[in-house]
C-alpha cells in the first residue's frame, strides 16, 4: 500500500509553506516505516511462536489482527503526512482496498496450499502435501465433471428466465392500473431467502402426498406427481425455483431500460403502420439490447454460485441430477470433511469461471451499456 | 409487446371500446393476475400453513376460516402464539437468538459495506488513482470481480482462518464476510450515484475553504443519501439470506435464521405448522421491507445497469 501514488485531476489545493510540508512529510515516512516494521515484527514473532522457536507468544492471531487495523490506520495517517491534499484523496479509497486485500488475498493463497493436501477434518495425521494427487482423484470423479455439466443446464436456463421476465417487463410497463401494486408483487420474491424458498416451495408446495403444486397436477392429469425423483424433472423443478426467485431481478432491469427508451421512436413506428410484432422485434429488441445483455450476464454470474436452494431441497439428487458444483464441494466439506479435496475442487472451479466470464464478458461487452 | 398491441389496437379502431381493445386488456390483466398468484402464492400458502392442523394439511384446505379454522398450533410450537408468549419457551429463545444474530449480521454488515464501500467510490469517482500499474478502471474492476468468487473458494480458508483468529461463530465474523460479500455491489450503486452528481458543486466548496473530505460530508452525502439507502437496503437483504457462509462458520453462538430454518427442513419429523411458522418468521421482514421500501429495491437494483 505503501507505493500508492494518488495525483489529482485537479490540484486543488498545494500546501503553502514547503518547509512544513517538508516536515510533515519526514514524520509521515517514519510513522510509515516503524508502524511497517511493527506489524513484521509482531507476525514474524507469531510465526516463530506457532513454529514453537519461541515460547512466548499470543494464543491465537488476534492481535496480528489489531496490529494489521493500526497498521492500516498508521498508513493513511502517513498518506496524508506525505502527498497532503493527494494523501487525503488516498484515504478515500484506502479503507476498501486494505479490507478487501486482507479478505481475499490470504484465503485465496491459504486456499492453493490446502488444494494440495490430503486434509481430512476427520483424519487423526492432520495434514500432508500430497502434490498432485488431488488433480487426479480430480480428473477421474464422476460427480464432478456430472455437477459441472448441470452448471450448464442451469445457465442455459438463464435465457428462459429472460424471456419470461421480459414478457412480464413489457407487461409492467403497458399502460395499466395498479402498476404499483403489481410491480411489489413481482419483485417479493427476489427478496425472499433461497433456504425459506427450499421449504416454502421445493419441501411443502411440491410435496409430493399434500402439496397443492402436486394436487393441481393431479388435477391436469399427471398421475404421479413426483417432482424430485427422475433427472430432467428434478433439474426442472429446481430451475423452477430458482427463476422463481430470479426472474424478478432480471425483469427489474429490463423493466428500467423500457422505461428510459424514448417513446418517440415507438410511437413512429405506430404511425408508420408497424404491427406490433414488427415494432417488437424492430425497435424494442434492438434497443434494448445493452440491458438484455447486462441482465443476463450479471444472472450467469449469480446462476454460477448457484447452491442453497439444491443443499435445501435435493441435496444433489437424484443419482447427481440436481448438483450445482457449489453444494457438491458443500457436501465434501460438510459430510465428508474432506478438506483439501474440496479446496482443491473449489480452486479448480475458480479457474473455470474465471475463464469463462472472461470470455462472456469479451463477446458481451461491445453490446453492454457500461463495463468499468 | 402488449402496450404496443394496445396502441395498435387503438390506431386500428381508432381507440374506441370495442372488441380488439377489449380482448388485449382481458390478456395484459389475465397475465398481470397469473404472474401475481403465481408470485404471491407461495408466501400465502406459508402463512396459511402455519395456522393450519395436520388434517387441514393433508387435505389440501386453502382458506382460512371458510375451509379451515385457523389454529395456533404452529406459533405455539415457536412459542410465539398468544397463550405460550408469556411462558418460558426453549424454543422461542433459540428463535429469537438467531433472529438477532441475523439483525445484527445483516445491518452491521450493511452499514460497514456502505461506509467504506461509499468512500471507496467517491474516490473512484472523483480522483485519479494510480498503484503501481493499476488506474481507477482496474481498480473498480479489483473490487467488481469479487463478484465472480463463489463463496465455496473462500469457504474452508476462511474457516481455517477465522479459527486462528478466534473468529469463528462469532457475528463479528460474519460481518466481516458479509462486508466482504456486498462490498461490490455496494460500490458499483454508489459510483453511479456520485457520477450523477455535478463536480461543480463541490468545486464550489472547495473554493468556499472546504477541504475535500469536508466538502464530501456536508455537500456530496446529503445528496448521495438515497443511493446510500438503496445500496444499504439490498445488502440488508443478500445478508439476511445468506446461508453458505453461515452454515459452515457458524455454530451455536451465532447461528443465523437461514441456518436454522435449513437445519429443521432437514430433520423428517418436523410437523408442517410449525415449519411454516418459521419460514414465515423468516421472511416476514423481508416482505415488510419489499412492501415498504420497494422504491429504494429498484434503485439499488437498477443502478449502472440502465443508463
Amino acid at each position: 500500500m505503501n507505493t500508492a501514488l494518488p495525483e489529482t485531476a485537479g490540484k486543488v489545493h498545494e500546501p503553502l509553506m514547503r518547509s512544513q510540508a517538508e516536515a510533515n512529510g519526514a514524520w509521515g515516512r517514519i510513522l510509515l516505516w516503524l508502524s511497517s516494521l511493527i506489524l513484521a515484527v509482531i507476525v514474524v514473532w507469531q510465526i516463530l511462536y506457532k513454529a514453537s522457536v519461541i515460547a512466548v507468544g499470543f494464543d491465537t492471531w488476534r492481535p496480528v489482527l489489531y496490529t494489521f487495523i493500526l497498521w492500516a490506520i498508521a498508513i493513511g495517517a502517513a498518506q496524508v503526512l506525505i502527498r497532503g491534499e493527494r494523501g487525503k484523496h488516498a484515504l478515500f479509497i484506502l479503507p476498501a482496498v486494505a479490507f478487501t486485500v486482507a479478505m481475499v488475498i490470504f484465503p485465496t493463497f491459504f486456499g492453493l496450499y490446502i488444494a494440495f493436501t490430503d486434509w481430512n477434518l476427520s483424519s487423526l495425521t492432520g495434514r500432508h502435501f500430497n502434490g498432485l494427487d488431488n488433480v487426479r482423484s480430480l480428473l477421474g470423479d464422476a460427480y464432478f465433471w456430472n455437477a459441472l455439466r448441470n452448471m450448464i443446464y442451469y445457465v442455459l436456463f438463464v435465457l428462459a428466465q429472460y424471456v419470461i421476465a421480459f414478457g412480464l417487463a413489457l407487461l409492467l410497463n403497458a399502460e395499466i392500473k395498479a402498476r404499483k401494486f403489481f410491480r411489489v408483487a413481482f419483485l417479493l420474491p427476489f427478496m425472499l431467502s433461497p433456504v425459506a424458498v427450499s421449504w416454502m416451495i421445493g419441501k411443502s408446495l411440491m410435496e409430493y402426498r399434500f402439496g397443492p403444486a402436486a394436487t393441481l397436477a393431479r388435477h391436469l392429469g399427471w398421475d404421479n406427481p413426483a417432482f424430485f425423483t427422475s433427472p430432467w424433472i428434478a433439474r426442472l423443478s429446481i430451475v423452477a425455483m430458482d427463476a422463481w426467485v430470479w426472474i424478478p431481478f432480471i425483469m427489474i432491469l429490463l423493466l428500467a431500460g423500457l422505461q428510459a427508451m424514448p417513446k418517440e421512436v415507438t410511437e413512429a413506428a405506430k404511425v408508420d403502420g408497424a404491427s406490433p410484432w414488427q415494432s417488437f422485434w424492430q425497435i424494442t429488441f434492438p434497443l434494448m439490447l445493452p440491458v438484455s445483455v447486462t441482465a443476463i450476464v450479471l444472472k450467469i454470474i449469480f446462476q454460477l454460485k448457484l447452491a442453497d436452494i439444491v443443499i435445501n431441497v435435493t441435496a444433489g439428487g437424484p443419482g447427481g441430477a440436481t448438483d450445482t458444483v457449489s453444494s457438491f464441494i458443500f457436501r465434501e466439506y460438510r459430510d465428508r470433511s474432506n478438506v483439501g479435496y474440496g479446496t482443491m475442487l473449489a480452486e479448480f472451479y475458480l479457474v473455470i469461471i474465471i475463464i469463462f466470464v472472461t470470455l462472456l464478458l469479451k463477446f458481451a461487452s461491445r453490446f453492454m451499456q457500461r463495463t468499468t | 409487446m402488449s402496450a404496443v398491441a394496445e396502441r395498435q389496437a387503438q390506431r386500428a379502431w381508432g381507440g374506441g371500446y370495442d372488441a380488439a381493445k377489449i380482448s388485449a386488456r382481458v390478456l395484459i390483466y389475465g397475465a398481470l393476475i397469473l404472474w401475481t398468484i403465481i408470485s404471491l402464492f407461495p408466501i400465502y400458502w406459508t402463512l396459511t400453513t402455519s395456522f393450519k392442523t395436520a388434517v387441514n394439511v393433508m387435505q389440501g384446505h386453502l382458506i382460512p376460516w371458510i375451509d379451515f379454522q385457523p389454529n395456533w398450533l404452529g406459533w405455539r410450537s415457536l412459542g410465539l402464539s398468544p397463550d405460550t408468549i408469556g411462558e418460558i419457551s426453549t424454543v422461542r429463545d433459540e428463535f429469537l437468538k438467531r433472529f438477532t444474530n441475523s439483525i445484527i449480521a445483516s445491518l452491521g454488515a450493511a452499514a460497514l459495506a456502505v461506509v467504506i464501500g461509499s468512500l471507496a467510490a467517491y474516490g473512484l469517482s472523483r480522483f485519479d488513482y494510480k498503484f503501481v500499474w493499476m488506474r481507477n478502471k482496474d481498480i473498480s474492476f479489483f473490487f467488481l470481480s469479487q463478484l465472480i468468487l463463489p463463496p465455496v473458494v473462500l469457504a474452508m480458508p476462511f474457516l481455517v482462518l477465522y479459527k486462528e483468529l478466534a473468529l469463528l461463530d462469532t457475528r463479528i465474523g460474519l460481518i466481516l464476510v458479509y462486508t466482504l460479500m456486498v462490498l461490490p455491489i455496494v460500490i458499483w450503486i454508489m459510483r453511479d450515484q456520485f457520477d450523477t452528481i455535478p463536480i461543480e458543486l463541490e468545486q464550489a466548496a472547495l473554493v468556499d475553504g472546504c477541504s475535500v473530505w469536508g466538502a464530501f460530508l456536508r455537500i456530496v452525502i446529503p445528496i448521495a443519501l438515497p443511493g446510500m439507502v438503496a445500496a444499504f437496503i439490498l445488502s440488508v437483504i443478500l445478508c439476511w439470506n445468506e446461508y453458505f457462509f453461515a452454515a459452515l462458520l457458524t455454530s451455536t453462538n451465532a447461528k443465523t435464521l437461514p441456518v436454522m430454518v435449513a437445519s429443521q427442513t432437514g430433520s423428517q419429523g418436523i410437523s408442517w405448522w410449525s415449519m411454516a411458522a418459521l419460514s414465515t418468521a423468516a421472511i416476514a421482514p423481508l416482505v415488510v421491507i419489499g412492501v415498504f421500501l420497494e422504491r429504494y429495491i429498484v434503485k439499488g437494483l437498477t443502478a449502472g445497469a440502465v443508463k
